[in-house]
């Protein structure tokens, strides 16, 4: 027999087709006990597919997902131990906030006392600091406090899993990022593991504990916010996770690529097949020297320059290779530290931190 | 143009209006008025022939649109899970029910029935064990049918407009928070709903408390108010008629200005938040 359950989700193999359309292909996923999971994908890649086949309201076409161990194909999603935030709250606007909060308590088999539900309806509207909100109705409030009810709603129940879908879309810049902080906080003291849906990529590496990198109903990579981004399992999540330069060479015998100005690159990639391969290379690992220097390859002029404050991003356009994306940190608050678009410069860059893929 | 105008809106409401004043109309001559008076309004309800016809056309009214209630919202309920070229089809065929013409449904509905009556009726008159068989035929049931089916199709349109903007992701959320679908249907959908359940309802009443021509088609030997309106037309217009014409209109625009009202309070309360 199998013994207690040390993932909460897991996929086997699915698979999900709408008529001629999969949507979600093959897809194997665990995600352990207490886990902050990020699906992070473009729109269209499956993601919420798979989020809606954890809640209950797909069922795979193919395969089986596994809710704490035991498999959950065909349970309705009112029989599912999760809950869900969805991505425009969702919440009933006839009803006030505490009702919004208590519906899931009060569906509940035998009945909970009432003192009960309101002691833990009280408690969550503390959690995410709605006190004093519970007779309020739902369209007297702002986004941000709507997501906030949203979030009480599914955490009063309990669930041993929370989905988000898209949770924080809807809210402005800055109270993004603060609910960011209070999601991830949140998570680390209930110990619940949460599933978060999104297509932005900086939440994602933000936030989670894993990245699951998506795209056309596959998993590209499964790993760690900075393993994801430090080795991209390939060229699509190089690009879609950061920021990348890519420039087209050749992998020659000997272990060395050919880019297409003449430079030569060292590459220790025995795994790879010479011939044509793509060279991905993020813009804060290419430094930016004034003038030529001697020993570097590549250099080029500055295009464009775009000051972000504590860094500058430039645009130099290389010389035989195309546009290259650099990012240089500012080390003083001095003209001294920024280039000058029009100026002459020098790249270089530590040749272990590009990453090879196969054209 | 302005006089154009006016002589429209005059043609369509003057009459109208005459009516309404020759109702109060003291002497017994429809074209010409003699003083006021609502003792035509105490003759008419004290005509026991217009009362038997009152009471046949709010039975008739009141059943027809309970039933054009329910069945309207269930139909409105399961067209939003069609898939869109299925539902294109159904809408298009509640459109054309409600623009097909009166007389077409009476006749249509009058065949129908005349036509499934004679089929069944030796049925049952064979396999009856006593010795009158009871027979189907035109009255109530038909014309609460017939009144039923037309204003269903009304009742659909205005709950599926509604539907359409509640969004599916309540209905998900409800389900999520461990609600079954009865209890969402209950706690969730059907309040939201509701009042574009009454606003079909009361259409709905009124389309068959007014209806002339299918009743007339199907009424077989029942009058309803309409009908009874029509035939004592034909003794001459009396300010009698004027004062049933006077309360049912006064009665229809009162229905129809709580359903407009009803339709008005959900659609400007809806969209929350944003």
């Amino acid at each position: 027999m199998t013994s207690a359950p040390t993932n909460d989700i897991e996929f086997r193999s699915v698979t999900k087709r709408y008529g001629a359309v999969t949507a979600v292909s093959d897809i194997n996923l665990s995600v352990p006990k207490g886990a902050f999971v990020a699906l992070l994908g473009p729109s269209g890649c499956g993601k919420t597919t798979c989020l809606r086949m954890i809640g209950g309201f797909e069922q795979p076409s193919e395969g089986e997902v596994l809710i704490a161990g035991k498999v959950a194909n065909g349970v309705p999603a009112y029989r599912r131990p999760v809950n869900m935030v969805f991505q425009h709250y969702a919440l009933f606007p006839h009803f006030d906030v505490e009702r919004n909060v208590a519906y899931g308590l009060r569906q509940l088999r035998p009945r909970l006392p009432a003192a009960e539900i309101a002691r833990r309806v009280g408690e969550a509207l503390e959690m995410v600091r709605l006190t004093g909100f519970a007779r309020r109705r739902i369209h007297e409030m702002s986004g941000g406090q709507q997501q906030r009810v949203a979030l009480a709603r599914a955490l009063v129940n309990k669930p041993s899993v929370l989905l988000l879908d898209e949770p924080l879309a809807a809210l402005d810049k800055k109270l993004r990022t603060a609910m960011q902080i209070e999601l991830q906080t949140l998570q680390r003291d209930l110990g619940i593991t949460f599933v978060l849906v999104t297509h932005d990529q900086e939440e994602a590496l933000s936030m989670s504990d894993l990245v699951c990198v998506m795209s056309a109903g596959r998993i590209r990579q499964l790993a760690t916010p900075q393993e994801v981004y430090d080795r991209p399992a390939d060229l699509f999540v190089a690009d879609f996770v950061g920021k990348t330069n890519r420039f087209a060479g050749t992998l020659e015998t000997g272990g060395t690529v050919r880019l297409g100005n003449g430079a030569a690159l060292p590459a220790a990639r025995a795994d790879l097949a010479p011939g044509a391969v793509t060279v991905a290379l993020r813009p804060e690992a290419i430094r930016l020297s004034r003038g030529t220097a001697g020993a570097t390859t590549l250099e080029g002029t500055v295009t464009h320059r775009i000051f972000l404050g504590s860094a500058a991003e430039y645009s130099v356009a290389v010389d035989g290779l195309g546009d290259l994306l650099v990012t240089a940190e500012r080390h003083s608050q001095s003209q001294n530290d920024l280039v000058a678009p029009g100026e002459r410069v020098a790249i270089s860059f530590d040749p272990g931190q590009t990453h090879i893929f196969p054209a | 143009m302005r006089a154009l105008i006016t002589a429209v809106y005059l043609f369509l409401y003057a009459p109208i209006a005459l009516v309404v004043l020759f109702s109060f109309n003291a002497g017994r001559n429809a074209s010409e008025f003699t003083g006021f008076s609502v003792e035509w309004y105490g003759k008419a309800l004290a005509n026991p022939f217009l009362i038997t016809a009152l009471q046949n056309s709010l039975i008739i009214a009141l059943v027809s649109a309970t039933l054009a209630a329910v069945f309207g919202t269930m139909a409105a309920l399961g067209l939003e899970r069609l898939g869109s070229r299925a539902r294109a089809v159904f809408d298009g065929l509640l459109a054309a029910a409600i623009v097909v013409p009166g007389v077409v449904i009476g006749i249509a509905t009058l065949v129908a029935l005349v036509a499934v009556f004679g089929a069944i009726n030796p049925a049952i008159a064979a396999i009856w064990p006593g010795e009158r068989p009871p027979q189907l035929g035109l009255g109530y049931g038909s014309i609460i049918a017939a009144h039923g089916l037309f204003t269903m199709a009304l009742v659909t349109m205005i709950v599926k407009a509604r539907i359409a903007t509640l969004g599916r992701d309540i209905v998900e959320a409800s389900a999520d928070l461990y609600a079954t679908p009865l209890t969402t249907f209950r706690d969730i959908v059907l309040p939201q709903i509701l009042p574009s359940v009454l606003a079909g309802f009361l259409l709905a009443f009124t389309f068959s408390f007014d209806d002339f021509i299918v009743a007339f088609f199907v009424a077989g030997s029942k009058t309803t108010l309409p009908i009874y309106v029509f035939a004592s037309i034909r003794r001459g217009v009396t300010p009698e008629v004027n004062a049933i014409a006077t309360m049912v209109l006064v009665a229809s625009l009162l229905l129809i200005l709580i359903a407009r009202l009803l339709m008005r309070e959900k659609t400007r309360k809806s969209p929350a938040g944003e």
